[in-house]
């Protein structure tokens, strides 16, 4: 059947209310049903819209599974190495140091392979935006135990659930940087309800807003989920996190800019 | 065409580069303190102030040769230097920037290894520079220099190289070089010109798609691609192989030898020469590409080919495989920082000229 949709901005009478930011490409996400980072993708791609700054933007996206993140942010992008995304942002912002600069990165690469350059960025007070996500799990490798994963909880290499004796404690990482003098702001969200979503929103533009200050490192924890690597429907998902991450890991401001 | 200063000044090895590569319009510098090149990384931050540079100390090596990626990606003319254990460290991040065709200068100042080895002179690091070193099909631009002079000028060369065909270069200098003062006439500033690439992560503007630096293609077939366009740079690469002859024009004996080997072949030559031996040297200058066709062009007069090296013999297989059997190819060395005089050498040059037909076997170890 041959249908001809007319967009929505032309129908006359006819608010629009919701449509696809031209900042994000309109190419398919690969991500899987559930997963957040379509969502964290569209609202920090909103928030360059909305500030006006695509052409002021360059994002970093190391390994992972949101790797893929420049077939989908339509700004410039560099693709890192596992865990070092960080430290190309540094080098990309110093020497463009009136752009806007971000970093996308999992658990496993920003407290695990990258602890050292995240808390190193960090220390420095490098003026870029990091954007961290949490879902206690190595999504692109088939869910293996992350830095984050909670104790007992059962991925591919902890088959009978984390024990802190031989694996150790998920690592609140976000809590350690958010204790030294070159984090500006920190924060963590989530992304799964229209309320989280909004507050994550509020987060990532107040910390696009601050890289204009240079007074150090913004950094945007979003807890997140993965149902594919949990092995739960995405509801059932979504559950589970409200009940188990957000305990170990609550949602909320960690370190908010003191006024000078 | 780089100009130089009227007047010559009289440096250590890594200072002459560092200052050479301000010269050269560096506009980044990332790096991690290891002996013996930290006076590169001292010079750099006690100029920051006053040159248009970034200068960085960075965490590790691992954390340098990924911010040089971001400054690099990000269009800027960067480099970063240590010495063999720090430049294993940065051997992922050179697979990357190879296969993300980002050009950069990086500086090894070997010593002597494996392991954390000793801070002394050495060039054990010949395969790693010259055979990829890090995972995947890839090569680097290797150029080593001899002298001080050679520090300050193969900046230049490294960066129009790299800039050129998109790749990283690497200076391949040792211990003794990068430590030794000797009179330099430096580059002139100003004589390297540079401008940002269109492909450079410099923010998406409205006539142009968005730039993409990435070492990322999953498809094999894409995969593929990348790789033969790869090598169909490394092939036209070939064309900057580049080498210096000392005496072949009648030599019978040919020294082969790069670096601080070459400048103590120099002085074995002449002992040699004073006692009637034959005898040449062919230094190359780009270790990778290998200068093959010095060794394909070389007179019938030519018996045999001793390759001196500050290793257990690395080059030496390439020099073989240019020759390709027409002579037979010795090999004599130390390891280890430890350094033969040329009358070591000299002594390995008569073992070879008395027993010129006889197959090779090992050399001073």
């Amino acid at each position: 059947m041959n249908r001809t949709l007319t967009p929505a901005r032309e129908i006359e009478g006819m608010e629009l209310v919701y449509e696809r930011p031209s900042t994000l490409t309109d190419i398919r996400m690969h991500y899987c049903p559930g997963c957040a980072h379509g969502v964290v993708h569209r609202v920090l791609m909103e928030v360059v819209k909305e500030m006006g700054i695509q052409e002021q933007t360059v994002g970093v996206a190391p390994v992972g599974c949101s790797v893929f993140a420049y077939n989908y942010m339509d700004v410039d992008m560099q693709q890192a190495a596992h865990g070092r995304a960080s430290a190309v942002a540094t080098g990309i912002k110093r020497v463009l140091p009136d752009k806007f600069v971000f970093s996308y990165q999992g658990d496993g690469d920003l407290a695990a392979i990258g602890t050292g350059e995240t808390i190193h960025t960090v220390n420095r007070g490098e003026n870029i935006l990091i954007v961290f996500i949490n879902n206690g799990i190595y999504g692109m490798t088939g869910g293996q135990m992350a830095p984050t994963t909670l104790l007992g909880m059962v991925t591919s290499t902890t088959p009978y659930g984390r024990d802190s004796a031989v694996m150790g404690f998920p690592l609140k990482i976000t809590d350690l940087v958010a204790h030294l003098p070159g984090a500006y702001y920190v924060s963590r969200q989530a992304a799964h309800t229209p309320t989280t979503v909004r507050k994550l929103k509020k987060a990532l533009r107040n910390a696009m807003e601050y890289q204009k200050l240079k007074r150090g490192t913004c950094f945007v924890e979003v807890v997140s989920n993965c149902p594919s690597g949990w092995k739960m429907a995405p509801n059932e998902a979504n559950q589970w996190m409200e009940k188990n991450m957000f305990a170990m890991y609550p949602l909320g401001d960690l370190k908010v800019p003191t006024p000078s | 065409m780089v100009q130089h200063d009227h007047e010559p000044r009289l440096m250590k090895g890594n200072e002459a580069l560092a200052e050479s590569a301000l010269r050269a319009g560096l506009e980044a510098y990332f790096g991690y303190p290891i002996t013996p090149q930290s006076e590169i990384l001292e010079y750099f931050t006690a100029e920051a102030p006053n040159r248009k540079c970034v200068v960085l100390q960075a965490e590790s090596e691992l954390a340098a040769i990924n911010m040089v990626f971001g400054a690099a990606g990000a269009g800027a003319r960067v480099m970063t230097s240590s010495s063999s254990p720090g430049i294993s460290l940065m051997q992922e991040g050179l697979s990357y920037m190879a296969s993300a065709q980002l050009p950069c200068l990086v500086v090894n100042v070997n010593r002597g290894g494996p392991g954390l080895g000793t801070i002394q002179p050495a060039q054990g690091d010949y395969f790693q520079a010259t055979k990829g070193g890090g995972h995947g099909d890839y090569r680097l631009i290797v150029l080593a220099p001899s002298s001080v002079q050679e520090m300050a000028d193969f900046v230049f060369d490294a960066f129009r190289l790299a800039d050129e065909y998109r790749n990283p270069a690497m200076i391949l200098a040792d211990g003794a070089l990068g430590q030794m003062m000797e009179k330099v006439t430096l580059p002139t500033e100003g004589s390297l010109p540079h401008s940002r690439q269109s492909w450079a992560t410099t923010g998406k503007t409205a006539d142009r798609e968005r730039n993409i630096i990435t070492s990322l293609f999953i498809q094999p077939e894409k995969m593929e691609q990348v790789n033969l366009a790869l090598q169909k740079k490394y092939a036209r690469l070939q064309q900057e192989a580049r080498f210096e002859a000392f005496q072949t024009g009648d030599a019978e004996i040919i020294l082969v030898a790069f670096g601080l080997a070459a400048r103590i072949c120099q002085k074995a030559l002449e002992l040699a020469r004073a006692k009637g031996i034959k005898a040449g040297l062919l230094r190359p200058i780009t270790l990778y590409p290998f200068p093959s066709k010095a060794f394909t062009s070389l007179s019938p007069d030519v018996m045999s080919l001793l390759t001196v090296e500050l290793n257990s013999g690395q080059m030496v297989e390439d020099v073989r495989l240019a020759v390709n059997g027409k002579q037979p190819v010795y090999f004599a060395g130390r390891m280890g920082g430890m350094i033969p005089t040329p009358e070591d050498i000299l002594r390995e040059i008569e073992r070879v000229v008395s027993m010129q037909t006889v197959p090779e076997e090992g050399g001073v170890r």
